[in-house]
C-alpha cells in the first residue's frame, strides 16, 4: 500500500511558439503511493491539465518523466483513463455503448459478452445513471454527462484515474452531489486518483494530498499539503472543523498570498500598469 | 361525447393558422405570379419555330407524350404476341425448332428517357461516391496526403464537362471495345463525365468533416488505444457525417447538371438526349417539349437532392439535426 505507485521526475515541457520555445512547465516532482487521492491545484494557465496530459500519455514531456509501476509512460492507455473536463462522451453511442466502448477494447477476450455486459451495467449503477444508461448525451443533463464519463473511466479498471477538473462546468449543488459520489466510489474501489481542480474546498474535502502549483511560465509544485482528515468525510460537519478550516486557508494562502495572480488587462496596458485584483472570496462549503 | 369535441377542437386550436396560411398561399403566390408573367410574355417572343409557348400548350405536350408511351406499349405488346404465336406455330411444325426471339425495337419514349438518365446519374454519382468517400477520409486523416492530393482536386475541381467529354468519349472507345456491350458506349461516357465532374465536392467535404473531429474525441479515441478501423468507423465517420453529406448533396446536384450536357453531346437516350433531338427536330411542338423537358429535370433534381435529405436523416446519428 505504501509503495510509490506513479513517479514522477523532474518533468518539464516546452512547446515550440513562433517567438521560441515556451517553457511550460519545469522540475515536476511527484510521488504518489497506490490508492491515493491526489489533487493538483493553482491559478489557471499554470500548467495543472498540462501535467495531467502528460501523465496521461497525450503530451510527451521534455524533460524528465514518468513511471508508472516501474514502467515509463509514453503514449496513453486505458491503464491511465482521464475523465475529461467536458465530459467529451461521444455524441452518437448511449451511455451504454460509451461505457462499452472502453471495456471492450480493454477487457476484449478476458470477459465473456454477459460478463461485459453486466460489468458496463455495475459501473452505471456505481454512478448512479441505470435509468438513463441507454440515453444518448444530448438526452441527459450535464451532471448526469459527467458520471457517464465517470462511469466509462471506471470500467476500464484504471491503475490511476486522471480527473481534469471533473466537475468544473457543474453548477454548484450538482457538483457536491458528484462529489460525494466520488468519494463513495473512491472508497470503495480505492483507486489512485489524480484530480485537478480550482475549487479550495473540492481539493481539501476530497484529497488525501493537495499539491499546489506555482504560476507559469515554467510552473512547478510550490508546496504538497498532507490532509489528514479521516474518511469517509461529511461536508456538514467538516464545514466548522478547525482541521478542515486550516487546511483551507493554508490552500488558500497559498494561493492568493504567495501565488497571487496578477493578470495584466492588456498586453500594453500591462507594461505600464499591473491591475491589483482584489483576493477573491472562497466559496464556504455545503 | 362532448369529451372527443374538446378534444379536437384543441386540436384544432393548436394549429396554427397563421403559419399554415402563409406556408401554404406564399409558394402558390409565386407560382402563380411566375406563370401568368409567363403566359403574358411568351406571345412577344417570336422565334424560328413560331411564338414562345405559353403554360398551357407546354402542359398539353404532356398528354401527347404520355400518349405515344401507351402507343408504344401497345406496339410492344402486339410485337411480342406476334412473336409467340409464330413461335407457336413453328413448334406446332417442327417441335426440335430453333425460335426466334427478339426484344422489342421501339423509340425510346419520354419516360424511358426519364429512366435513362436517373440510371446514368445514379450509377455516376455512386461511381463517384465510392471513389470520393474513401479518399476524403485519408486526406482527412493524413495531413501529409492532403498535402499531395489537394492540388489535384483544386486543378480539376472547375474542369467543365464539356471539356472531360471529348476525352472520356475518346478514351471509352479505345478502351471498352467488346463485341456484346452489356452497357452502350454512350451510356459510359455520360457515367464517366457525370462521375469526374460530381467526384470534387464530396471528396473536399468528407475530408474536411473527416480532419475537423473534435479534439477532445480524438483524445478520448488515443486514451481508449482504439485500432485505427475502430477509430475511424466508431469516431470519425460519425463526426463528419454531416459533412460528407453536405458534399454529396452538392455532388447530387452537380450530377443531375452535368447529365444532361453529357447526354446532349454523347447521344445517350435520356432528357439531355430528348432536349437535343427537339432542338434538331424544329417542330412546332419542339419548343414546348423543351419547356416541359426543363420543368421536368427541375423537378427530379429538387427530388434527388430530397432523396438526399431523406438518407441524411435517416443515417445521421443527431435526429434533432435540422436538415434544409
Amino acid at each position: 500500500m505504501n509503495q510509490i505507485h506513479l513517479e514522477l521526475t523532474k518533468v518539464g515541457i516546452e512547446f515550440p511558439t513562433p517567438k521560441g520555445s515556451f517553457c511550460a512547465l519545469r522540475d515536476v516532482d511527484l510521488k504518489i503511493k497506490k490508492g491515493e487521492f491526489v489533487s493538483l491545484i493553482g491559478h489557471s494557465g499554470c500548467g495543472k491539465s498540462t501535467v495531467l496530459n502528460i501523465v496521461a500519455g497525450l503530451y510527451q514531456a521534455t524533460t524528465g518523466g514518468v513511471v508508472l509501476n516501474g514502467r515509463e509512460v509514453n503514449e496513453p492507455g486505458p491503464e491511465r483513463a482521464v475523465v475529461f473536463q467536458n465530459h467529451s462522451l461521444l455524441p452518437w453511442l448511449t451511455a451504454y455503448e460509451n461505457v462499452e466502448l472502453g471495456v471492450k477494447r480493454v477487457f476484449k477476450g478476458k470477459k465473456s459478452k454477459a460478463e461485459m455486459r453486466s460489468w458496463i451495467e455495475h459501473n452505471l449503477e456505481l454512478v448512479h445513471m441505470t435509468h438513463a444508461m441507454h440515453k444518448r448525451p444530448d438526452e441527459i443533463s450535464g451532471g448526469m454527462k459527467q458520471r457517464v464519463g465517470i462511469a466509462r473511466a471506471l470500467a476500464m479498471e484504471p491503475q490511476v484515474l486522471l480527473m481534469d477538473e471533473p466537475f468544473g462546468a457543474l453548477d454548484a449543488l450538482t457538483r457536491a452531489h458528484l462529489q460525494d459520489s466520488l468519494m463513495e466510489i473512491q472508497n470503495e474501489l480505492g483507486n489512485t486518483v489524480i484530480m485537478i481542480t480550482h475549487d479550495v474546498d473540492e481539493a481539501v474535502l476530497l484529497s488525501d494530498r493537495i499539491v499546489m502549483m506555482t504560476n507559469g511560465p515554467a510552473a512547478t509544485v510550490g508546496e504538497i499539503l498532507d490532509v489528514k482528515l479521516p474518511r469517509p468525510r461529511n461536508r456538514l460537519e467538516l464545514a466548522d472543523n478547525a482541521e478542515y478550516n486550516g487546511y483551507r486557508s493554508a490552500v488558500l494562502r497559498f494561493l492568493y498570498e504567495k501565488q497571487k495572480k496578477i493578470e495584466p488587462i492588456s498586453a500594453k496596458r500591462a507594461e505600464k500598469q499591473f491591475e491589483k485584483d482584489a483576493p477573491v472570496q472562497a466559496k464556504s462549503v455545503a | 361525447m362532448s369529451k372527443l369535441a374538446t378534444l379536437k377542437f384543441e386540436q384544432l386550436k393548436e394549429i396554427k393558422w397563421r403559419e399554415l396560411i402563409i406556408g401554404v398561399t406564399m409558394p402558390m403566390i409565386g407560382l402563380l405570379v411566375f406563370l401568368a408573367l409567363w403566359h403574358s410574355v411568351a406571345p412577344n417572343i417570336k422565334t424560328s419555330l413560331g411564338d414562345f409557348p405559353q403554360p398551357k400548350q407546354v402542359f398539353a405536350q404532356w398528354g401527347n407524350l404520355v400518349d405515344e408511351y401507351k402507343s408504344e406499349q401497345h406496339r410492344a405488346t402486339q410485337f411480342y404476341e406476334r412473336q409467340e404465336k409464330r413461335n407457336a406455330e413453328l413448334l406446332a411444325k417442327d417441335p426440335g425448332a430453333t425460335l426466334d426471339t427478339r426484344e422489342f425495337s421501339g423509340r425510346p419514349t419520354f419516360f424511358d428517357k426519364i429512366n435513362t438518365s436517373l440510371i446514368t446519374v445514379l450509377s455516376g454519382f455512386l461511381v463517384a461516391t465510392v471513389i470520393a468517400i474513401p479518399v476524403g477520409i485519408m486526406i482527412g486523416l493524413s495531413q501529409t496526403l492532403y498535402g499531395a492530393i489537394n492540388p489535384l482536386i483544386q486543378l480539376f475541381k472547375p474542369v467543365s464537362p464539356l471539356a472531360w467529354l471529348p476525352l472520356v468519349t475518346l478514351v471509352v472507345s479505345a478502351v471498352y471495345v467488346s463485341d456484346s456491350p452489356a452497357f452502350s458506349k454512350s451510356y459510359i461516357i455520360s457515367l464517366f463525365t457525370v462521375s469526374l465532374c460530381s467526384l470534387w465536392p464530396t471528396m473536399i467535404n468528407t475530408a474536411v468533416g473527416v480532419a475537423s473531429v473534435s479534439k477532445d474525441l480524438v483524445n478520448v479515441s488515443r486514451v481508449l488505444r482504439l485500432g485505427w478501423f475502430t477509430h475511424v468507423v466508431k469516431i470519425v465517420l460519425p463526426s463528419a457525417i454531416p459533412m460528407m453529406f453536405t458534399g454529396l448533396r452538392i455532388s447530387l446536384g452537380i450530377a443531375w447538371m452535368v447529365l444532361i450536357a453529357a447526354e446532349m453531346l454523347s447521344q445517350n437516350p435520356g432528357l439531355g438526349k430528348f432536349v437535343w433531338d427537339e432542338f434538331q427536330n424544329g417542330s412546332s411542338e419542339s419548343l414546348s417539349r423543351i419547356c416541359l423537358a426543363i420543368l421536368v429535370i427541375g423537378l427530379i433534381g429538387f427530388l434527388l437532392d430530397r432523396a438526399i435529405l431523406m438518407l441524411q436523416s435517416y443515417v445521421n446519428w443527431d435526429k434533432s439535426a435540422v436538415v434544409r
